[in-house]
């Protein structure tokens, strides 16, 4: 393996002889970044389909409880409490983190920071077998005795932590494991992506030299880090509770349940940022390029980002309000979520600021991130109604929580690495994607998204409850207007599902018809584009050396509106 | 780690923009104690939460933490940090010359290990385990995660001793020695003051 990674140094003739390396060295047990960067995609997007799949089974008993769903059959109470909780902790733990950390950072920091790859390939590469195999255990949860956990994403004892609740004694542990692993996944990723930020830029780069993606990625590794301990903490405690009887969130016992929440959700804040920092880097590269003008105030917004991260650390209780927590505390946390508006609003503006004056064009990969910027506006802006403990005593549990957080994750995961992929596709395929099937793909997918879940804002102020299997043995749940909006969001839903084929078949038929891309086809500025598309292993023959920052876009004075990174003068 | 970073940059002249600020096998490491800093500090916050709202602490009818013999182990973990700190001026000096406080750092930090187990054994004979009361699994679960810490860091410090005899120890592999072990002689004392006081 040293000589591996040696010639993964070396320039020139050490390229020939990869040439040579068998399919399994090549694309199953390959170090190279750009490699596991799309092990890490594909992964993640069929885990989406898997997600998707789930969400679509459990609607489709929302819409028409106790009917037959095609594809599924009937859809028992276990099997909906199995489906809702593996879904949410699959599009989190298993769709975003790879996509957007994993994916998107693996292929792009050695490409837009000039370097061969990253510091260190090897535990690189066992990063993504980490993470399989993560994949793999948490599968196997779904067929032991019990069947996959089923006590929501957020894992509460003590319906987590005895099998007399959660009927899922084998599933409720496996699917912690599951859990960790992938955070082990996570945080050999996390170090290679800091170190190589730290240790391997381009002769010339410094740090305010670094593409806005480049940042976000790094700043959310360190979030990731600083945040995953005490969930880690927490579900080694779980699982003795579930495993050998230790009493640590057993009231009973002399245990607090309410501390797991503390654990879970002091990681689980930060993570929201973890998922939204990679996307807002992606969208600023995108809107950069499309409207032709420099980021606006770019060091400021490394400053929002970095306060985004820190205050990320002191809003967890505000998903507790009602757990019972000291009132004087939910005032606290009350003030520091609206705080914590504030830099996630001033990035809103950053974006705003940029578009404004710009010479826009609308390919794909702008009206993603436009949609994007519209989307999340949404997520963000509830967000304070739920914020505010005095109005969240009202909101939590219901519906209107369930779309507070989709209007954030979906634009995150979802429109955020659509965007990031179709941007950055002719790179990595060297070839580019159909406009006209890109722009259907899109308007039909945001349409849909709006209706599923706007209707569920409305369910939720009229006092849906999240997770609960079949409305109708409330009568109060079950009016005409409730049934009527279930319904709506369902459709949409479905509708929204099955405009995917067009995506898929864009990219199918891209990938041979497609227009061959060039090196450079947006006219862009960071690195990455300097390389062939898409960029052989070692990236660039001669490395490049960088002369000004990332956004150097219409610059007065110069005849071509772009100014690349490695260009001298 | 170390072996994989000079081999890789060996063809190319260093990069970024000139300098690394810290070797990167060191940064790594450094990043990955960041980690375990937290995770430690999330079981002793834990702890202190459950402690702070118990009715009544210790738990009835169990053992009482042997303060007085926890501290001359803590006294001999400390003393394994100070001979770490010899080392590694002498190190800097004359690599030749950090072997004996290397030695002196893994012995004292393996007669801590073989302390704390002996410790261990007494409190289960007297009564406290991991199920018999919230004291007993937290005191398990921390302590045994730190002597696992401990266990692995002492792993690192032999094989750097063993490579310095034979005569090629890689700075930065000291380095991620070096780091790894302050960590875990770092740590313990707060543990030592949150668990046993
Ligand atoms: C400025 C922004 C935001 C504010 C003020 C905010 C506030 C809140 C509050 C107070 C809750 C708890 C509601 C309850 O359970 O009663 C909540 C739930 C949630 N938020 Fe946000 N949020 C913001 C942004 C985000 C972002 C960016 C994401 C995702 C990337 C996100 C994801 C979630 C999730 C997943 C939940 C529900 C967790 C669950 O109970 O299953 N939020 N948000
Ligand atoms: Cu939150």
């Amino acid at each position: 393996m040293a000589t591996q990674t040696m010639t993964a140094g070396a320039a020139g003739e050490a390229h020939a002889a990869h040439a040579e390396q068998t399919f399994w060295q090549r694309y199953v047990f390959s170090t190279d970044h750009k490699t596991i960067a799309m092990q890490y995609l594909f992964t993640g997007m069929a885990m989406a389909v898997l997600g998707g799949f789930f969400s679509y089974v459990f609607r489709m008993q929302m819409a028409y409880p106790g009917a037959e769903v095609p594809f599924w059959g009937i859809v028992t109470p276990a099997a909906y409490n199995t489906l809702i909780t593996n879904h949410g902790a699959i599009m989190i733990f298993w769709v975003a983190m790879p996509v957007l950390i994993a994916a998107f950072g693996n292929y792009l920091i050695p490409l837009m920071l000039g370097c061969d790859d990253m510091v260190f390939p090897r535990l690189n590469r066992l990063s993504y077998q980490i993470f399989l195999l993560s994949v793999l255990v948490l599968f196997s949860s779904f067929f032991v005795k019990g069947g996959g956990f089923g006590g929501a994403w957020t894992v509460y004892p003590p319906l987590s932590s005895k099998a007399e609740y959660n009927l899922t004694p084998g599933g409720s542990t496996i699917f912690l494991i599951a859990v960790a692993l992938e955070f082990v996944a996570f945080l050999m990723g996390g170090i290679n992506f800091i170190t190589t930020a730290m240790n391997s830029r381009a002769p010339g780069m410094k740090m305010y030299d670094i593409p806005m993606v480049v940042w976000t990625i790094v700043l959310a590794s360190i979030l990731f880090m600083g945040s995953v301990g005490p969930l880690v903490a927490g579900a080694v405690m779980l699982i003795f509770d579930q495993t050998i009887g230790t009493a640590f969130f057993d009231p009973n016992r002399g245990g607090d349940p309410i501390l797991w929440q503390h654990l879970f959700w002091f990681f689980g804040h930060p993570e929201v940022y973890v998922v939204l920092l990679p996307a807002l880097g992606i969208v600023a590269e995108i809107i950069t390029v499309f409207s032709r003008k420099k980021l606006f105030a770019y060091r400021t917004a490394i400053y929002v980002a970095i306060a985004t991260c820190v205050l990320s650390f002191t809003v967890w209780a505000h998903h507790q309000f009602i757990a019972g927590i000291d009132p004087r505390m939910a005032n606290i946390f009350t003030v520091t979520t609206l705080l914590i508006s504030v830099p996630v609003a001033q990035m809103m503006l950053v974006y705003i600021a940029t578009l404004y004056g710009g010479s826009i064009t609308f390919t794909t990969p702008m009206l993603w991130a436009l949609g994007f910027i519209a989307t999340f506006l949404l997520g963000g802006v509830t967000g304070i109604f739920l914020g505010t403990a005095g109005s969240d005593i009202y909101f939590h549990d219901t519906y209107f929580v369930l779309a507070h957080f989709h209007y954030t994750f979906y634009p995150i995961a979802i429109i955020g690495s659509f965007a990031g992929f179709t941007f950055w596709f002719p790179k990595m395929f060297g070839r580019m994607l159909n406009e006209t099937l890109g722009k259907i793909h899109f308007w039909v997918t945001i349409t849909a998204f709006s209706g599923t879940f706007l209707p569920l804002f409305v369910t939720g102020i009229l006092g849906d409850n999240r997770r609960i299997p079949d409305h109708r043995i409330y009568p109060e749940l079950d009016t005409p207007m409730l049934n009527g909006l279930r319904e709506f969001a369902t459709i949409s839903m479905v509708i929204m599902l099955l405009v995917q084929f067009v995506f898929v078949f864009n990219v199918v038929w891209s990938l041979r018809r497609g227009k061959k891309a060039g090196k450079n086809p947006w006219k862009a500025n960071t690195l990455e584009w300097t390389a062939d598309s898409p960029p052989p292993h070692g990236n660039w023959k001669d490395l490049p050396r960088v002369y000004r920052g990332p956004y150097e876009y219409s610059v007065p004075g110069r005849s071509e509106d772009y100014w690349p990174q490695d260009v001298p003068n | 780690m170390g072996a994989t970073t000079t081999l890789h940059a060996l063809p190319r002249p260093p990069q970024s923009g000139g300098a690394q600020l810290v070797p990167s096998a060191v940064m790594a490491m450094l990043i990955f104690v960041v980690t375990e800093i937290m995770l430690f500090a999330g079981f002793v916050s834990a702890f202190t939460i459950m402690r702070r709202s118990a009715l009544v602490w210790p738990p009835p009818g169990q053992p009482r933490l042997p303060v007085m013999e926890t501290a001359a182990n803590t006294a001999l973990l400390l003393a394994s940090g100070v001979t770490l700190v010899i080392a590694h001026r002498a190190f800097r000096r004359h690599a030749p010359d950090a072997r004996t406080p290397l030695l002196a750092t893994l012995l004292l930090g393996s007669a801590f290990v073989v302390l704390q187990g002996r410790e261990w054994v007494q409190l289960l004979a007297a009564g406290l385990t991991m199920t018999s009361s919230t004291l007993g699994s937290f005191f398990y679960l921390v302590v045994g995660l730190h002597a696992l810490h401990a266990v692995v860091a002492l792993g690192l410090v032999a094989s750097a001793w063993s490579r310095l005899r034979r005569g090629f120890l890689a700075r930065s592999f000291f380095g991620v020695t070096e780091v790894f072990w302050y960590f875990v002689v770092g740590i313990w004392p707060l543990l030592y003051w949150r668990l046993y006081l």
